[in-house]
């Protein structure tokens, strides 16, 4: 079982319009047909996850679309989640040669969606029906994210046996739980993950918490052992008690939990600038918070989310606050009245009346598990340091990627650290 | 303003744009609303005894996203009475006297022949064009093509035809054939005014790989067609400038003309009027708006006065490959205030040409790694300088005593007016493939053993 049944009627999530629909296969071809076939592309240069972009998209020109598919499931076998929530904008489609010609770049991620989402449904076999026999190898993937979730799908292709445990009764991590309802919805997520898990030999044990012991334990049952436990709790900055939300976890809620409502929030305050407050905040004034503004305490110039993010929520409605750091919060009784903040352009400080304050400041580490491995180091940020290029530990068996290494980053670089690891993994085995 | 009228066999047309016997000129009505969109003439869906037609008919050649740039059909002559073609074509030449109605004809005997050209010529076509090109169906029954492909049958119709004929007699000619001049010289050594061409070319565009069927599907069967559209204009071209050299009298000219440009190269190599129909089969007749404004707007640009000075511009251009100039050579150049960096260029030079164009900053052993073949010292770090280019990004580099001058890289280029073939000539004279031969030079190094014992010279 992957979750589906996890994902109960009535989310909020279920009120919001997709940004870029599937493509039909006419739309496909002709902005297929639009790409010039670059050698040596710059938009391949630009992805982190080395797809042969240009390929894949000649191969839907030519409705090779399985052979399309394969092209980018070879590279990155989170593709079709990738194709909805990458930052195309500044990766691939941001390196588009049309960019320097002052055209508007090709789709690549619409046409990267189209191509999964189409060969996957024409013949859901396709990468399994090619997996290697089995080794008898066994990997433990500690969260089933996207950074385990690639490396157990190449590892089973490898024909070894993997094990997922997830402390969530959800599997997917940010692709299911945190990832913006317009760019991926939770169940489209969630078919991705049963994909994966089709893929080879692969068991999933949701609900389940990874303590010290269990991490020696692992040690000693598996073969090799992959960390990819994301990051920890929304930091608040010390703004407790009730109206004061973590980002990641309202999120959260928006996507699972069908009792969230917003019907009593006419403000709500958004304290930080980078992508996870820009989306926040954008799905606040979607889902109807007449009043939605995101509290920075630099200026925008300096943000560090992206830029054609905040054009898109401002379209929508979200102001963005500049200079203006939290200090604490006011309340009416028990009830949240409003947020003091220092200015930062000027003496004195301003408070901000609102019904709601989300903490989009950035999450704590998860440095206890790491550390429970002997050899697992982190560095100063709290991170797990790995090898760049095979993702291994200080611990030869003990390998990381994803979002508790690169200290959050996006889908594709996790899926990237999965791949990588799961190839060093398998070229372990074999020397052996 | 230049004039666009031609004469054509003594008879005037407001301009060169005629329709081409096919769909678009199936009967009276439709014709009139092209002569109301400002085609000068209209040759008639060919008339002969109705037939009966199949369903599906056409199917097309797409490419990348072009929709149609190649039509084949299986349709045959008229399905209507000639007896209803006639009347409409009585009505259409009372109402428009300043445009040009051609009767296209294909009959089976020479009873045949005569009574429909009386008829024709009874309700005022101006011209006739004998259809011996239809490459399809009609010719399973000896006509069409079948009389286009046998130079002496179509002599005896033409003859047949010209017993009775009082208007001019165009002979429109099969492409289906291994020299287009031989039926085009027939049809003048049976006193034919003048010919047309090309009619369609032989073809099956593609195949239903699920029903195992070539396209137009017909049930569960199919049949050759006529191909014609954008896709068969280098065929129709080089027919064209074939006949041009060897045909005294005038040409009509036929073949994936789609706008004014063609319509000029048409023109330019020897017709002195052409006919269209897969462009408006596609777009309708409002297309030729942009062809008379076009033609107009090129003859003012050229000085010429008259449509009729355009008229084989370019035929004595057109030679054989050994009267071409040997010493004539050209390089490329990339330009890199417009260069966007696809590297189109480079690819196609590695694989499809050459292996001189280089990308800037790669040592011997990554330039091995790809294809090149010959190491230029100094390979030239050209910055790239188009409005949106990025920092850092650099230019192809062409390496001039290698390139051969074949346009390659500038055909593949996506941004027009990027690569450019600049002129480097090999020496100032000219000198010819043939004068080689004439004067004895033309053995390469190189060669076979035989060739030159053959020529009296010992082997290398």
């Amino acid at each position: 079982m992957s979750g589906l049944d996890e994902l109960p009627a009535g989310r909020l999530e279920e009120r919001m319009k997709e940004k870029a629909p599937l493509y039909s296969r006419g739309e496909a071809i002709t902005e297929a047909n639009r790409c010039i076939y670059c050698a040596d592309a710059p938009c391949v240069e630009a992805c982190p996850s080395d797809i042969d972009i240009p390929t894949f998209i000649h191969k839907i020109s030519t409705e090779n679309v399985r052979g399309s598919a394969r092209t980018i499931f070879a590279e990155n076998l989170l593709g079709a989640s990738c194709a909805q929530v990458c930052p195309v904008e500044v990766l691939c489609a941001g390196s588009c040669v049309y960019n320097t010609w002052g055209r508007p770049p090709i789709e690549i991620g619409r046409l990267q969606r189209y191509a999964t989402t189409t060969a996957l449904t024409q013949d859901p076999a396709l990468l399994s029906r090619k997996k290697r026999p089995a080794t008898g190898k066994k990997i433990a993937c500690i969260g089933a994210g996207p950074a385990s979730l690639a490396a157990a799908g190449q590892l089973a292709l490898d024909g070894h046996s993997v094990t997922l445990f997830e402390k969530r009764r959800v599997p997917g991590g940010l692709n299911v739980t945190g990832v913006a309802p317009y760019k991926l919805f939770a169940r489209d997520a969630l078919a991705e993950v049963e994909f994966i898990l089709a893929l080879g030999d692969i068991e999933l044990k949701t609900g389940v918490e990874v303590d010290d012991a269990a991490a020696k334990r692992l040690l000693t049952d598996y073969d090799a052992v992959f960390i990819g436990i994301g990051l920890g709790p929304d930091s608040l900055l010390g703004l407790l008690g009730e109206g004061v939300v973590g980002a990641t976890a309202l999120i959260e809620q928006l996507k699972l939990d069908p009792t969230l409502t917003f019907d009593d929030v006419r403000t709500a305050l958004v304290v930080g600038g980078g992508n996870t407050a820009v989306d926040i905040a954008h799905e606040l004034v979607l889902l109807g918070v007449p009043d939605v503004r995101m509290i920075y305490r630099k200026t925008e110039s300096v943000m560090t989310g992206y830029a054609h993010e905040l054009v898109a929520a401002r379209k929508h409605g979200v102001r963005l606050v500049e200079n203006r750091a939290p200090l604490d919060v006011v309340r009416d009784g028990d009830k949240l009245a409003g947020l003091r903040t220092q200015r930062m352009d000027a003496e004195g400080e301003q408070i901000f009346p609102c019904d709601l304050v989300v903490m989009a400041v950035g999450q704590s580490r998860l440095t206890g598990l790491a550390a429970a491995f002997e050899g697992v180091q982190l560095d100063d940020k709290g991170r797990v340091v790995v090898d760049e290029a095979t993702c291994r530990t200080g611990n030869a068996k003990v390998y990381a990627g994803g979002d508790c290494v690169n200290g959050g980053k996006e889908v594709v670089n996790a899926a990237q650290h999965g791949k990588l690891a799961a190839a060093a993994i398998s070229a372990s085995f074999g020397a052996q | 303003m230049a004039d666009l009228s031609i004469d054509f066999c003594g008879v005037k047309s407001p301009n060169p744009f005629w329709l081409a016997s096919a769909p678009p000129t199936n009967t009276g009505d439709q014709i009139k609303r092209a002569f109301d969109a400002g085609w000068g003439g209209a040759v008639w869906k060919t008339l002969g005894n109705p037939i009966v037609n199949t369903s599906s008919r056409f199917g097309a050649v797409n490419y990348g996203s072009t929709r149609m740039m190649g039509l084949n059909n299986i349709e045959l002559i008229t399905d209507r009475p000639l007896e209803v073609n006639l009347r409409e074509m009585a009505d259409v030449k009372k109402n428009y006297q300043e445009h040009v109605v051609v009767a296209s004809l294909m009959v089976d005997t020479k009873a045949e022949w005569h009574e429909i050209v009386h008829k024709v010529q009874d309700v005022g076509a101006d011209l006739l064009e004998l259809n011996f090109g239809c490459p399809h169906g009609m010719c399973e029954r000896g006509m069409g093509s079948a009389v286009g492909a046998e130079p002496e049958v179509l002599e005896t119709i033409v003859g047949w035809v010209m017993e009775v004929a009082k208007v001019p007699v165009i002979v429109k000619l099969t492409p289906n054939v291994g020299d287009i001049t031989v039926p085009a010289l027939a049809a003048l050594e049976a006193g034919a005014d003048a010919v047309s061409l090309i009619n369609t070319v032989k073809s099956i565009v593609g195949v239903d790989l699920d029903r195992m069927v070539p396209y137009p599907v017909v049930g569960d069967a199919s049949s050759n067609g006529g191909y014609c559209g954008p896709a068969v204009k280098p065929i129709a071209l080089h027919m064209l400038g074939q006949v041009a050299h060897v045909f005294p009298k005038p040409i009509s000219g036929i073949g994936g003309i789609s706008n004014w440009r063609d319509a000029a190269e048409f023109m330019a190599l020897g017709a002195t009027g052409v006919q269209v129909c897969t462009a408006v089969m596609h777009y309708g007749y409002r297309i030729v708006e942009d062809m008379i404004e076009g033609l107009n707007d090129f003859l003012d640009d050229k000085g010429m006065a008259s449509a009729m000075d355009l008229v084989g511009k370019a035929v004595p251009q057109y030679k054989n490959w050994g009267e071409l100039d040997m010493n004539y050579h050209v390089v490329a150049d990339i330009d890199p205030k417009s260069c966007i960096g696809c590297q189109l260029c480079v690819v196609a030079c590695m694989d499809g040409s050459h292996q001189c164009i280089h990308i800037p900053g790669m040592d011997d052993t990554e330039k091995k790694r790809r294809g090149h073949v010959v190491f230029p010292k100094n390979v030239p770090n050209i910055a790239a300088t188009a409005a949106g280019a990025k920092a850092g990004a650099r230019v192809p580099w062409v390496h001039e005593e290698q390139c051969v001058g074949c346009n390659l890289c500038q055909l593949v280029c996506p941004v027009e007016g990027t690569i450019t073939m600049r002129e480097q000539r090999k020496a100032p004279e000219s000198i010819t493939w043939n004068e080689r031969v004439m004067a004895g030079t033309d053995l390469v190094p190189g060669g076979l053993d035989a060739t030159r014992k053959a020529r009296g010279l010992d082997a290398e």
